[in-house]
């Protein structure tokens, strides 16, 4: 993980500011910062987004291909996750050094998304066994600013919220052969449900007091961070703890509590922007890269 | 617990918010300025083809014969007498160096320090020679462009809000409380540890946003500029000063007064 070097003062001063509920930046222990989502951004692609968290920076891409259902779920689609943490990041991922932490990222992404509630994978299977959509999910990480896997999350939720797979119909003719056909209209295509599609809240640990959205000096102070991928409804997918230091049991069950009142307003706020977003239609001014 | 999400909104060019008339010349490395060759080279230009082309991108300025491009964005170019602020990324590691620095300074520390001498490649070599000068303790440090940072007579401010700012001109910004005595300074070798009060964080804390504001409109950084920010940003909590709509009203504030002060 990209990360500063700061003097024992300043962690000091840090985390006295942590215990008084006024971090650095003068927010409080459980305050994000000012989020900034715009899906649509890619063009050749089924759905996109990109999330600007402070100077964190993410684009997400979806693209939708026909492939066959695995074994064990003959009538499902999947999601394939992969993970590149660009070199205009930090200097630290030149060449293969960004791989590791893109590894890392993609795993937490798999845990998140495996049961059976975050997204439908029956609406994506075309024919049992034969014939289903594969969703390929790319995280590209642009900038480093700390809280990477919150950002990530919001823009994937965000990016399926965008995707728009086409409707498909299988013919059967009487010899028993099967043909594909593509849906006339363009615009006619299917949506996924993004309703329970789970967030990462990710609480890093600092004195006494756990915070939320830590910037990079922040994620410096901290020796341990719970990641917390919850739903909508408060319902907690995954768990996973970073970082050398450790957590007593009491601390991890209030940051746990934490993160699903933190969770719940997170996902208001998004599908809010969405809903907006997706309401100034077809004619909104797209800002993308150079605005 | 706060949080805000929002579409973003495109950027106005500078001068359509300020309702300049006069646009300045602005160039890329490579752009042609001149075919007239009268005019005499100054820095960042470069005689090929029988024209002037600028080498750096930047605004292109005229004083009488002379044209030079003053670049927008450098890195820092070190000149004796400058005070800069630095972390310490590496050290020497001999024995001797190990005895006489361990337990004073250690990689990662802050420090502020004078430059001495600038070589021709462009390193700089540094002194603490005076008390002033030295390990810096609790505080917040700010890393801006150093074509931001306004040359002054002097870059330490107390200023009257409550706690001290350093102005090095590498583009490393320092904010710390204000010391009670007058003897420990910014300088010493032993940092103070003990808990900073409420009050002085939130001074802090306000005006490293205002100099981030300061810096995203791209306003030059001094005492008056920072002061005069920070007072236009009282009335709104110190969280969100950072919200764009916010942050533009405050910096056209900061502008007006400044021009009413000059004029």
């Amino acid at each position: 993980m990209a990360s500063v070097a700061l003097s024992e003062a300043e962690k000091v001063y840090i985390m006295h500011g942590v215990q008084e509920d006024l971090r650095v930046d003068g927010r409080g222990c459980e305050d994000y910062r000012c989020v900034e989502v715009e899906t649509d951004v890619v063009s050749n692609t089924s759905g996109s987004a990109r999330v600007k968290l402070g100077h964190t920076d993410i684009l997400v891409g979806v693209k939708a291909e026909m492939g066959t259902p695995k074994l064990e779920k003959p009538n499902e689609g999947y999601l394939e996750f992969f993970v590149d943490c660009s070199a205009n990041a930090t200097p630290d991922f030149e060449g293969r050094g960004g791989d590791d932490l893109g590894t890392e990222i993609a795993n937490t992404l798999y845990r998140i998304f495996n049961n059976k509630s975050s997204v439908d994978l029956k609406t994506l299977c075309i024919s049992p066994r034969e014939h289903c959509w594969v969703l390929y999910v790319d995280v590209l990480l642009l900038e480093c600013d700390g809280n990477l896997f919150d950002a990530i999350s919001i823009a994937v939720k965000a990016a399926l919220f965008n995707t728009r797979i086409p409707r498909v119909r299988v013919l059967e003719d009487e010899e028993g052969s099967k043909d594909i056909e593509l849906s006339d209209d363009p615009y006619d295509c299917i949506r996924l449900s993004v309703e329970n599609v789970p967030c990462i809240v990710t609480l890093c640990k600092i004195g006494y007091r756990h915070v939320v959205d830590a910037t990079l000096q922040e994620e410096a102070c901290s020796l341990a961070s719970l990641l917390v991928s919850v739903t909508s409804k408060g319902v907690v997918t995954c768990l996973r703890k970073v970082g050398k230091g450790s957590l007593d049991p009491e601390s991890i069950f209030e940051m746990m509590e934490t993160s699903k009142r933190v969770g719940k307003v997170l996902h208001a706020s998004l599908q809010s922007v969405l809903h907006k977003e997706e309401s100034l239609g077809p004619k909104r001014q797209k800002v993308g890269f150079l605005g | 617990m706060a949080m805000e999400m929002r579409l973003p909104v495109a950027r106005k060019p500078l001068s359509e918010r300020l309702g300049r008339d006069t646009k300045k010349h602005l160039v890329v490395p490579g752009d042609t300025i001149t075919t007239d060759t009268a005019f005499m080279r100054g820095h960042g230009t470069y005689m090929g083809e029988e024209k002037l082309i600028a080498s750096v991108a930047g605004s292109v300025e005229r004083v009488n014969k002379l044209i030079c491009v003053k670049a927008l964005k450098t890195r820092y170019i070190g000149e004796v007498g400058d005070i800069v602020v630095g972390r310490i990324t590496e050290r020497r590691r001999s024995a001797e160096d190990e005895l006489a620095m361990r337990g004073f300074l250690q990689e990662g520390d802050l420090i502020s320090a004078e430059v001495q001498a600038v070589f021709s490649d462009g390193a700089v070599s540094l002194h603490t020679r005076s008390l002033k000068y030295g390990k810096l303790g609790q505080g917040v440090l700010v890393q801006v462009s150093p074509s931001l940072v306004k040359r002054q007579k002097t870059h330490f401010h107390d200023l009257p809000c409550g706690a001290s700012v350093i102005l090095g001109n590498n583009g490393f910004i320092w904010i710390y409380p204000t010391p009670e005595h007058k003897e420990e300074e910014a300088g010493g070798f032993v940092a103070n540890l003990e808990p900073v009060s409420l009050a002085d964080r939130e001074v802090i804390s306000r005006l490293r946003n205002c100099i981030v504001s300061l810096v995203t409109q791209r306003m030059m950084l001094y005492d008056t500029s920072i002061l005069y920010c920070y007072e236009a940003s009282l009335p709104h909590q110190i969280k969100d000063i950072l919200k764009p709509e916010i942050m533009e009203e405050i910096v056209m504030e900061t502008r007006q007064r400044l021009l009413e002060q000059e004029g």
